[in-house]
Parts: structure tokens; C-alpha cells; sequence
């Protein structure tokens, strides 16, 4: 089933590698190269599940999360975390603010995050 | 022991060493300089003062003169430590640095490389694969050495911390066995574990335990020569639990053996058979086995194999 994945995340080779394998899965991709336009269009394009970097121009994806979970309109999206900081402080800080689940890029294949992000989108 | 340490903090070059520093600009040399120069300033003051006693105000420059070098040497052991702390300070944004800003662009490569060889955006040809086989390898080696020197980062600056939990080092050997499966069978290699059903759960660091292990059998396995055998053996010893691989490889020469746990050291006859690895696998590995209270140690004889081992407590 086509569901709507916004993604945040400020490398462009990303944007294209994930976004390009999640729309082959049937799915729509609304890109966001910063936090504040990723915050922006959270609350106009409602999203099935947010992928969110951490380490973001302008505004920390910790303070994109945060927002994003007190958001009246936002904070019951799935958020799942995708990033190359693998501190444990950085994990449950992460977890604490909401995030459903904390990925560290070079830990998984391409075909494992998409297997989490269909996890997460059931 | 406690002996030893006293010594190697008494060694002044060496101390200086490890902290990349010039003797001249080490904190060590200059505390020492120091100390010496105080003693012999009080002693100077006290015999100029006994021998012009008749004339103050030369005893009262002299005095003055030797303050001014003492404040000058205070200086310069003051911006000494400040150097320090400084290199510390970078050290840790290195850390900090390495785990976004290299890794970033390796798990793009990473991604990209397995959209492509998905055949999702087409079918590759023949010729092809092995071009994408080799930038997929490249990439994974290039993974592995920003992960090793992250840890080395990490242990210096004793920025690991050990998270402890109950598991079975069998089990974790015998899952890591079963993931080398394809590298074991490639190499012509067969490895046996031997270990006692009633063998305690050990309460340690289960992923740095995890990989001590899986360095250990990785070399065991990569410096093997033609047929090779490889015998992992568990068993309770008083209040720990012994681990040792044995591998009937090409050995370590007796000259190397005592490099063996230094960062990026390889012995000759290791880049002989593999000029693949960074050196680094051994000196993890011993920092982690010490780090969580355990031992290691090895025996082995060019041409004849190896044994390493280590020791944890159970609890």
C-alpha cells in the first residue's frame, strides 16, 4: 500500500539513493534538505512516517524531533531516526524525545532500512 | 606490577612520548626542571644570603632574579599543560568529526552501490558485476578501518563505555562461526569448538566481548596457509571463563611477538600472506579484553600456528 515518507535530510545523494528505492516500493517521497522546511512540511503534507537525520543545517534534528513530538498536528507520527551519530547519549535521547527507532546509516545495507521502514509503516 | 607502572611514570622520554610532545616542552620534564631549580634557587638564597649578609640589596636582587626564573619556567609548564589539554580537546572532537563526516559520504557510497546492484534501476551486465563487486568491497574496508580507528579514538580516550549484561560466550562464537561460514569454507578452513555444556554465562560487555572474539578468529582464519584447522576450546577456570583459538597458520615470528598488541603494528610474515589490514585488530582487542577486567596473552612459533587467549570473570 502507497504511503506518504517524509524524508529529512540535508545529503543529496541520500535523498536520491533512499528516496529513489522507497518510491520503486510504491511509496511518495516529499524531500526536505533542512530542519525547519522538514518541520514545515510535517504539518502541511502530514506524513505516514517521518526518516529524520540528526545532524542538520539551522535547526539539530533533536530540536526537529522535539517539536515534532509536541506538535498538536504531528507528534503521532512514527519518526524513525536515521544517522551516522552512534553515541549512546545521542540513541536515548533520541528514544526519550519519541523516536520509534534509532538507525545508524553504515550499520545496515540498503535493503535492511527498508525493511525497517516497512516495519514501521504496518 | 604496581612496580613497573611507578617506573614507566618515572620514564620521562617515554612519558613524553605518549603525549607526542617534545622532552623539553613535556609537562614531566619541565615538573622535574622545576623541582630542581627551586631546590637550587633555596639553596643559592640561603648561601648568597649567609655570604652578603652586610649588603641587603644584593641579596634582595639576587632574590629577584631568581623569582623572575622561577616565574618564567611556571610559564612555560603552564602553557605546556594548556598544550595538552588542547590536543585532548581535539582528540575528542576527532571523535566526534570521524563518526559523522567520514562515515556520511561511506554509507552514500554504501546505499547507492546496493540500489545499483539491486537491478532496480536496470540490469547490470555481466562485465559489470565485478567492477560493482569491487567498489561494494572497497567500500566495506574503507567502513571497517573509520570503525577501527573510531574505536582507537574512543578507547584513548576512554570514551567506550562498558555496558554489561548477561549472555554465553558460546553462544556468541558459535553465531559468529555460523556468520564467518562463507569466509571459513573460502579459505579452506576447519574450525572445531570445544566446550563444556555446564559452562557459566558470563555478566560482561556483550558487543566488545563480541568483537575481541571476532577479531580473533578472523586472524585465525586469514593467516592460515593451505589446509587449515582452527580449535576454539571454553572452559571455567576458578572465578573466569578462558577463551583460546588455536590455528595451525603461518605464526608470528619470535622478533615480532612482543609488537604484536601495538597499534598498527603487522609482522613481516602477516604482509607477506594478507598486505590487506590495518594493524589495528590486536590493540583493540587487548584494550577491550583489559578494559573489562580481563587478561590475554598468545604463544606462538613461525610456521606453526598460534594460540591466543583471554580470560574473563564471570561476574
Amino acid at each position: 500500500m502507497s504511503k506518504k515518507i517524509l524524508f529529512i535530510e540535508d545529503e543529496s545523494a541520500l535523498q536520491k539513493t533512499l528516496g529513489e528505492a522507497l518510491r520503486q516500493e510504491g511509496h511518495e517521497v516529499i524531500s526536505a534538505l533542512d530542519g525547519e522546511t522538514g518541520l514545515r512540511l510535517a504539518k502541511s503534507e502530514k506524513p505516514d512516517l517521518v526518516l529524520l537525520d540528526l545532524v542538520l543545517p539551522r535547526i539539530h534534528g533533536f530540536e526537529v524531533l522535539k517539536e515534532l513530538k509536541e506538535g498538536e498536528e504531528t507528534k503521532t507520527m512514527p519518526i524513525i531516526v536515521l544517522t551516522n551519530l552512534e553515541g549512546i547519549g545521542d540513541v536515548d535521547k533520541a528514544l526519550e524525545l519519541g523516536a520509534t527507532t534509532y538507525l545508524v546509516k553504515t550499520q545496515y545495507s540498503l535493503d535492511e532500512v527498508l525493511e525497517k521502514i516497512r516495519n514501521a509503516l504496518k | 606490577m604496581e612496580l613497573k607502572k611507578i617506573f614507566e611514570q618515572l620514564n620521562i622520554p617515554l612519558q613524553c612520548q605518549r603525549h607526542g610532545l617534545a622532552v623539553w616542552q613535556c609537562p614531566q620534564f619541565l615538573l622535574v626542571l622545576m623541582g630542581t631549580i627551586i631546590i637550587t634557587a633555596s639553596l643559592t638564597a640561603y648561601f648568597i644570603g649567609t655570604k652578603f649578609v652586610d649588603d641587603p640589596e644584593m641579596v634582595a636582587l639576587i632574590v629577584l632574579g631568581l623569582t623572575g626564573l622561577l616565574l618564567i619556567i611556571t610559564v612555560i609548564i603552564v602553557r605546556s599543560f594548556e598544550r595538552l589539554a588542547e590536543a585532548n580537546r581535539m582528540k575528542s572532537e576527532f571523535i566526534s568529526v570521524v563518526s559523522h563526516q567520514l562515515r556520511a559520504p561511506l554509507s552514500n557510497l554504501k546505499w547507492a552501490i546496493d540500489l545499483l546492484m539491486s537491478g532496480k534501476l536496470g540490469e547490470i551486465e555481466e562485465s559489470q558485476v565485478e567492477y560493482f563487486r569491487i567498489l561494494k568491497e572497497n567500500n566495506n574496508r574503507m567502513k571497517e578501518l573509520v570503525n577501527d580507528l573510531l574505536i582507537v579514538s574512543k578507547i584513548e580516550q576512554r570514551a567506550l563505555p562498558v555496558m554489561k549484561k548477561k549472555f554465553s560466550l558460546k553462544e556468541i562464537t558459535e553465531k559468529l562461526i555460523s556468520d564467518f561460514r562463507p569466509f571459513i569454507k573460502a579459505s579452506n578452513v576447519e574450525v572445531e569448538i570445544e566446550a563444556s555444556e555446564d559452562l557459566p554465562d558470563v555478566f560482561n560487555d556483550m558487543e566488545q566481548i563480541r568483537l575481541v572474539v571476532e577479531n580473533l578468529l578472523d586472524n585465525a582464519i586469514r593467516y592460515i596457509k593451505e589446509k587449515g584447522r582452527i580449535k576454539i576450546k571454553l572452559e571455567k577456570i576458578g572465578n573466569g571463563i578462558r577463551f583460546e583459538v588455536r590455528d595451525n597458520g603461518v605464526g608470528i615470528p619470535e622478533k615480532d611477538q612482543k609488537y604484536i598488541f601495538q597499534k598498527f603494528f603487522r609482522s613481516d610474515n602477516a604482509l607477506k600472506y594478507q598486505t590487506q589490514g590495518s594493524g589495528l585488530g590486536l590493540y583493540i582487542t587487548k584494550a577491550i579484553v583489559e578494559r573489562v577486567g580481563g587478561e590475554i596473552g598468545f604463544t606462538s612459533r613461525e610456521g606453526n600456528g598460534s594460540t591466543f587467549w583471554f580470560v574473563l570473570p564471570i561476574k
